[in-house]
């Protein structure tokens, strides 16, 4: 009879410790979870939900299958905009990695005036985007413009360098690699500070020129930084458009308009809310495609230490 | 044949550590030691002869050759370092072939001595892995591949052997005298490991605060200490060192004092440490510890009266100042009030 009592109350004191342990995980949690729910979560399931119905302008609105899809995939300014955006990733990401590597070991190197180089080098990033990009107009202003008055002193003639759909992408480039290439450094920096300097003294005594131990270990063993760097700024080249705001709105004729901001412009200038959700839908689609890409492709090819 | 001679060479930073004008010579197919306590200057002259630290004065010759102002690769040295430096990206293989393929040495000649080496070092079935799958002692071997595959005349070694365990240490000690001897190498070797020294070395150099302290063969180390300071070094446990007459001390080694019937040293015994073939006997004499080898297990409890004894021809006598070795002083002094062995 007691043992029987014995038996029946022990289990349940077992249960009852475990639902209290994880009730009190789950309390921990809650406070993350609500917020990644309610501003990340819902808002991607909305998105793709609102993607596949009509607009509702004061009537209902109603389901309409892929149709947003084929519009968009019609669309001459959703393939422009993309290409735009292919082409800027393209001209920034290697550009700027480039030049943070190259930033990164010079002032890597034991010299006077180190510290306030890395500080000059760093100090794009910490301006925000919309000063950065009022900067960089008064450069390319017409005429009176910086970049203008210096070509004027060798004898050049002025170009309105953001109204013209030829050069406009490139401004807009160098602008955004001379700001991103100081933020990428301080990655960089932080990995050649882990390469130990005896890789550099084995490399020295074994007849190494400098040239060679940076192509054949440094390289090497940034390329860890050099993946985290390149998605970071793969992304960053769809993800930043304050610039666009400030200095052309995407003109002239959309030659400078990224996909995010053609998003912005469809969903709040010409209030269409679906189809800035069906195109909401493919940025994200492309950005999670690039992250799945370095999880499950590129970091089996590299050495981590 | 490649010697290496270092003449009065300093280097310090902003006049602190370093090596202060040392000079020695190492002779061409030998092994010299650099052995002391840690900070002394063992590191700064290894790398001061590898080229990796630029002198301050003096010279160094290599061969006859002065390489005082040469790069590292110009010097024609190999070296093994303390961290052992193994590119973490590469395999054992690549590691190891690093300076064959910088000096642009043909493939066919690479692989051939790449297995010739991977052979000695004993790594033949580790060739594909990265330094991070092996353990301490292969990674040591993989930095000693790189360094005898270069088939440089002149090897650096710093503390190669200082993350191994009793038993690796031994073998792999074997395994680089025995290196150094069938390829006729210069071999410098730093430790603070006074057994590595004894048992590798044609010649032994003690350091001290980056001066040198004694220059010798083991056996000179060990028998004619120079100082008090070597006579401490050398040794396990180490010369017992009592005060004697007024500016002398008296050096004793644990294993020339015996446990006396009549006569001797009064002393009481403090602990005994237990080795396996001997024990070792602390004792206290007048308030000064003096530490005797009795082969064996002893079983004295502490606490216990005992004699001690020793023969007049084991005494070592340092000046109390200098701590310089004293002329004769393996000689029975006069007046000597200790009893002389029956
Ligand atoms: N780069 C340096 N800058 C300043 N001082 C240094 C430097 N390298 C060595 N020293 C100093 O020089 C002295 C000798 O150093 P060294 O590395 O040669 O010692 P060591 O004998 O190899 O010691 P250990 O057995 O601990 O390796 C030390 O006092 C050390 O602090
Ligand atoms: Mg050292």
């Amino acid at each position: 009879m007691v043992s029987a009592v014995m038996s029946a109350a022990e289990p349940r004191a077992v249960r009852r410790r475990a639902w209290l342990t994880n009730a009190n995980a789950w309390l921990l949690l809650l406070p993350a979870v609500v917020l990644l729910a309610t501003f990340t979560h819902y808002p991607i399931l909305a998105t793709l939900y609102h993607s596949f119905f009509s607009l509702s302008r004061g009537g209902a609105s109603e389901f309409v299958g892929l149709e947003n899809y084929t519009y968009m995939l019609e669309d001459d300014v959703f393939w422009q905009v993309l290409r735009n955006n292919i082409v800027f990733a393209i001209a920034t990401v290697p550009t700027s990695i480039a030049l943070a590597l190259l930033m990164a070991v010079w002032v890597d190197k034991k010299m006077a005036g180190r510290s306030f180089l890395r500080l000059a080098f760093f100090t794009p990033t910490v301006l925000p985007m919309i000063a950065v990009a009022n900067i960089w107009l008064f450069f390319y202003t017409p005429n009176y413009g910086l970049l203008d008055q210096f070509l004027k002193s060798l004898g050049f003639a002025g170009h309105n360098w953001l109204g013209d759909p030829s050069t406009v992408m490139s401004c807009l480039a160098a602008m955004v690699v001379w700001k991103e290439a100081g933020f990428f450094m301080i990655f960089y920096l932080a990995a050649l500070q882990t390469i130990p300097p005896e890789l550099k003294e084995a490399a020295e005594v074994e007849g190494a020129s400098r040239w060679y131990f940076f192509r054949r270990v440094t390289l090497p063993l940034l390329m860890p930084t050099t993946l985290f760097i390149s998605i970071n700024a793969l992304i960053n080249s769809f993800k930043l458009v304050d610039q666009l705001v400030i200095m052309t709105k995407g003109g002239p004729n959309n030659a400078s308009s990224l996909l995010l901001y053609y998003i912005y412009e469809v969903a709040f200038t010409f209030q269409d809310t679906a189809f800035a959700a069906t195109l909401t839908v493919t940025l994200i689609a492309i950005l999670a495609a690039v992250a799945l890409t370095k999880f499950v492709y590129l970091d089996r090819r590299i050495h981590y230490q | 044949m490649s010697e290496i001679v270092v003449n009065a060479v300093s280097k310090t930073w902003g006049g602190v550590g370093g090596v202060n004008r040392i000079s020695f010579k190492a002779d061409a197919g030998t092994l010299l030691v650099l052995l002391g306590p840690s900070g002394c200057g063992k590191s700064t002259t290894l790398r001061l002869i590898a080229g990796l630290e630029e002198v301050d004065s003096g010279t160094i010759t290599i061969g006859g050759r002065d390489v005082t102002h040469l790069s590292p690769a110009q010097r024609n040295i190999s070296m093994v370092f303390q961290s052992y430096a193994l590119f973490p990206h590469l395999n054992v293989a690549e590691n190891i072939i690093f300076g064959l393929r910088v000096r642009g040495v043909g493939r066919a000649e690479r692989d051939a001595r790449l297995r010739k080496v991977a052979d000695i070092v004993g790594l033949s079935h580790l060739l594909e892995r990265k330094p991070s799958q092996l353990s301490g002692g292969q990674r040591q071997r993989v930095a000693l591949g790189r360094a005898i595959i270069a088939e440089a005349p002149v090897c650096l070694m710093d503390e190669p052997l200082s993350n191994l365990d009793a038993k690796l240490r031994h073998e792999m000690r074997t395994e680089i005298r025995s290196l150094q001897q069938r390829l006729g190498m210069t071999m410098v070797y730093v430790t603070h490991d006074q057994t590595e020294a004894m048992t590798m070395a044609d010649r032994v150099i003690l350091m001290r605060d980056g001066h040198i302290e004694q220059n010798g063969a083991p056996h000179e180390l060990y028998n004619e200490p120079a100082s008090d300071f070597t006579a401490r070094f050398i040794g396990t446990p180490p010369m017992n060192i009592i005060s004697w007459e007024a500016g002398a001390v008296l050096g004793i080694r644990p294993e020339h004092i015996s446990l006396v019937e009549n006569g001797g040293v009064p002393a009481t015994v403090k602990a005994v440490e237990y080795l396996g073939a001997d024990s070792i006997i602390l004792c206290d004499v007048k308030g000064e510890t003096v530490s005797v080898r009795q082969t064996g297990y002893c079983d004295l409890p502490t606490g216990a009266q005992v004699a001690l004894g020793w023969q007049n021809r084991h005494i070592h006598l340092f000046d109390r100042d200098s701590g310089k070795r004293r002329a004769g002083s393996h000689l029975p002094h006069r007046g000597f009030p200790l009893n002389e062995r029956q």
